[in-house]
């Protein structure tokens, strides 16, 4: 029996050597190219010292300030499309907050001619793919002249107008609130916008929470469209389009090190923040797969 | 109208919405005939009968709405709509050097779909409004008295509420979804491209021969193109949500296995892929593989290679690569999701099936998946279709390349049909094509989402694992 006891904690203590060999090489590689993303914005572009461009080592062999000296310094529009970023992820995620909520508030809790269809309706509307009204979306936005040097507010716009339909989360949180609460108070005599303003709201701080990180993560990735509307007007680009082209367009040698430094300091802040956040994310992406 | 009645199946969808339409009809001429002077001439003025019997804030709503339209189709919707048939015939030509625009067929198709839409909806608001009017009499002949004006407006932040939040929310949605969305499909069965631009050329409509062409196997048509880049999109989709998947449920036992310490350290690195914005980190990963990039640039080192390894302009290896790379992305997400999943499982499950002798492999197959499938199937449908339409990872890692020779409409070796789609706007300006491949994603991905659904076991069977 003690002999028994003996193999079982040895084969436990070999399983949990390799678990540990694994998760350490995952580890590894997980982190492997933010480490040369970090390390890769410290190489001097200087091309007496080295080269800016894509090499086949980590490690530089010069370490320099150099690439953020040259994002920060003025030479490019880098920090007008830091602001430009930082401006419509902050509107996208107030708006789209405020909206998310009205529109699952009234699903999830009132009953009124049309609810299933307009659920329904709005189901099929998800299926065509987003870039498909690109043209017509454009040509909307300059009708508007939000377009090119008014681009900015244009991608809120759209951004926003469109974000009644990703209720679904936000709906499935309100659900599993019990409805007695609310009936409780209606028979006290609060209206639906009291039940919605002082209990509602107050209760829902973790969806709330999630519902803006998420809407405040995307615009910082938007190449496609925001690439589209502010079509050849440098000074309304956000970080995406601007530094997409040091990286694959030929004009644009050698900026390699130049896109670590400024891919650094747009990372650093969004990740800062998702992982002070990081509760909020799980609870909803958990909550968000067990109701589909 | 005789038809509606017809049809008493209410479970048939169509023959449900004919009999509303034609009880709605019907109930129109009842209240016509039935009703008292101030109704009728509601018919005409909208709102008239609510204002004369004291609700000035709702039948003023009525009537400045149609106001509004009259003065919209008069002066800016009309005058398009009456082109929709031809969207324009006029040409723009130059007269000794200055330009002379003729007809806009882009605004024609935008503004006349616009008015048309409007037209639907003031149809819609004027039903209201007689229904409106034949409640108000309803309860004037029963004695009692029609809410005050103040009350009227209070019940929008009560009874309903609905209306106030949901009006802002669907307008947006109507105008920046449903009417681009209409107006694309329109144009998928028009000649709009690159040689008939607005404001310069007109454009027109040209029936099914642009789907004629997606689906002609000649030389020039879409159709094996359209197949190789459909056939790929579908492996892709269906790679990229169950390597993931599996693997991060793996990734997520691995760190709640028991006897693992620093849990959320192990998290925490994996977290940090969603935290980091894609487009920095797929664009570095992108680099990672590139023929002069680190990784063959260490294997040409130490030897194990010769030449670089083309590891994006090779299209089979290509597709492997975004695949694997695919995987770096997918697992946190998994992770996550499978950490919370995993812990909802009940540990007398695997107590007693740990006393009738089972092997830790055999409570995976029978026990975890089997939960975890039931649990999670909605959401792999919901990955899989995003999958499909899965524009950031193709586009920053490969652009949709390598570029082919045998694709026609510039489909490159790892393009879905969304990157497909969005090069045919920007590079090819085809705009009809764009929209009737448009069309086929939606349809892919509606055919999917409704045939997996009826599928899933959790549908199926509410109570299953309960």
């Amino acid at each position: 029996m003690a002999n028994k006891q003996g193999s079982m904690k040895r084969n436990r203590a070999i399983s949990n050597f390799f678990a540990y060999l694994a998760l350490v090489i995952i580890v590894i590689i997980w982190l492997f190219p933010f480490v040369g993303l970090v390390l890769g914005s410290f190489r001097s572009y200087d091309s007496a010292v080295e080269y800016g461009g894509i090499v086949d080592y980590v490690i530089p062999k010069h370490f320099s300030l150099d690439n953020y000296r040259f994002v920060l310094s003025g030479q490019t529009n880098y920090i007008r499309w830091y602001i430009n970023t930082v401006v419509i992820a902050f509107f996208v995620a107030a708006l789209q907050t405020i909206i998310v909520l009205c529109v699952s508030y009234a699903l999830s809790r009132m009953r009124f001619t049309g609810r299933t269809a307009l659920m329904r309706f709005w189901l099929v509307l998800g299926m065509f793919p987003g870039f498909l009204t690109m043209i017509c979306l454009y040509f909307l936005l300059k009708e508007m002249g939000l377009t090119q040097a008014g681009a900015i507010p244009g991608l809120i716009l759209v951004s926003v107008a469109s974000s009644g339909m990703g209720y679904y989360v936000c709906k499935g949180y309100f659900d599993t609130i019990p409805k007695a609460l609310d009936e409780a108070a209606r028979i006290d005599g609060a209206s639906r916008a009291r039940v919605f303003f002082t209990m509602t709201i107050p209760m829902s701080k973790p969806i709330i929470i999630y519902t803006a990180l998420v809407a405040f993560m995307a615009p910082w990735n938007d190449y496609v469209f925001a690439s589209y509307i502010a079509f050849g007007h440098d000074a309304s680009y956000n970080v995406a389009v601007s530094m997409y082209r040091w990286m694959n367009t030929g004009d644009y040698q050698g900026y390699f090190t130049r896109f670590c430094a400024g891919g650094v300091l747009v990372a650093i802040p969004v990740t800062l923040l998702f992982m002070f956040l990081q509760k909020y994310y799980v609870e909803g992406v958990t909550g968000g797969a067990v109701k589909g | 109208m005789s038809n509606a009645s017809g049809t008493g199946n209410k479970k048939n969808p169509v023959g449900n919405f004919f009999s509303v339409l034609g009880n709605g009809i019907k109930d129109i001429g009842v209240t016509f005939v039935s009703g008292d002077w101030k109704t009728k001439i509601s018919y005409l003025v909208m709102g008239f009968g609510q204002i004369m019997r004291g609700q000035f804030l709702r039948g003023g709503m009525y009537l400045a709405v149609e106001l509004l339209f009259i003065w919209f189709v008069t002066s800016f919707g009309g005058q398009y709509f009456a082109k929709l048939g031809t969207l324009g015939i006029v040409e723009t030509t130059k007269k000794n050097r200055t330009t002379v625009y003729g007809d806009n067929s882009f605004l024609i198709l935008l503004f006349g779909l616009l008015t048309v839409f409007f037209i639907i909806f003031l149809i819609v608001l004027w039903y209201m409004n007689i229904r409106d009017n034949k409640k108000q009499e309803e309860i004037l002949k029963s004695g009692k008295t029609l809410p005050g004006n103040k009350a009227d407006f209070l019940s929008l932040f009560d009874s309903n509420f609905d209306k106030t939040l949901l009006a802002l929310p669907v307008a947006g949605v109507f105008a920046f979804t449903v009417l681009p969305i209409v107006f694309m499909i329109c144009v998928a069965f028009t000649n709009y491209d690159a040689t008939h631009q607005a404001p310069t050329k007109l454009f027109t409509w040209v029936g099914f021969e642009n789907f004629r062409n997606l689906f002609s196997f000649g030389t020039g048509g879409f159709g094996s193109t359209f197949l190789s880049v459909l056939v790929w999109t579908l492996i892709w989709a269906l790679l990229a949500t169950f390597i993931d998947y599996f693997l991060g449920i793996a990734v997520a036992m691995l760190i709640n296995k028991k006897g693992i310490k620093f849990k959320k350290f192990w998290r925490t690195c994996l977290v940090m892929t969603i935290a980091v914005p894609q487009f920095v980190s797929l664009l570095y990963v992108s680099k990672m593989f590139d023929s002069a990039g680190i990784i063959n640039g260490t294997l040409m080192k130490l030897g194990i290679i010769q030449n670089a390894i083309p590891f994006w302009t090779d299209p089979t290896l290509a597709k492997i690569t975004i695949v694997v790379v695919n995987i770096w992305i997918g697992i946190p997400y998994l992770m996550l999701m499978a950490t919370g999943l995993l812990m909802n499982i009940p540990a007398d499950l695997y107590e007693s099936a740990k006393i009738d002798g089972a092997t830790p492999w055999q409570m995976f197959r029978h026990i975890t998946m089997p939960y975890m499938l039931f649990v999670t199937g909605p959401y792999l449908l919901t990955s899989y279709t995003g999958n499909l339409n899965n524009f950031n990872v193709i586009y920053l890692l490969t652009g949709g390349g390598p570029k082919s020779m045998t694709y026609t409409g510039g489909a490159g070796g790892t393009d879905l049909l969304v990157t497909w789609l969005y090069k045919m706007t920007i590079n090819d300006t085809d705009y009809k094509m764009a929209a009737v491949i448009g069309i086929m994603v939606f349809v892919v991905t509606a055919v999917i989402s409704l045939v997996v659904y009826q599928m899933l076991p959790s549908v199926k069977d509410e109570e299953g694992f309960q």
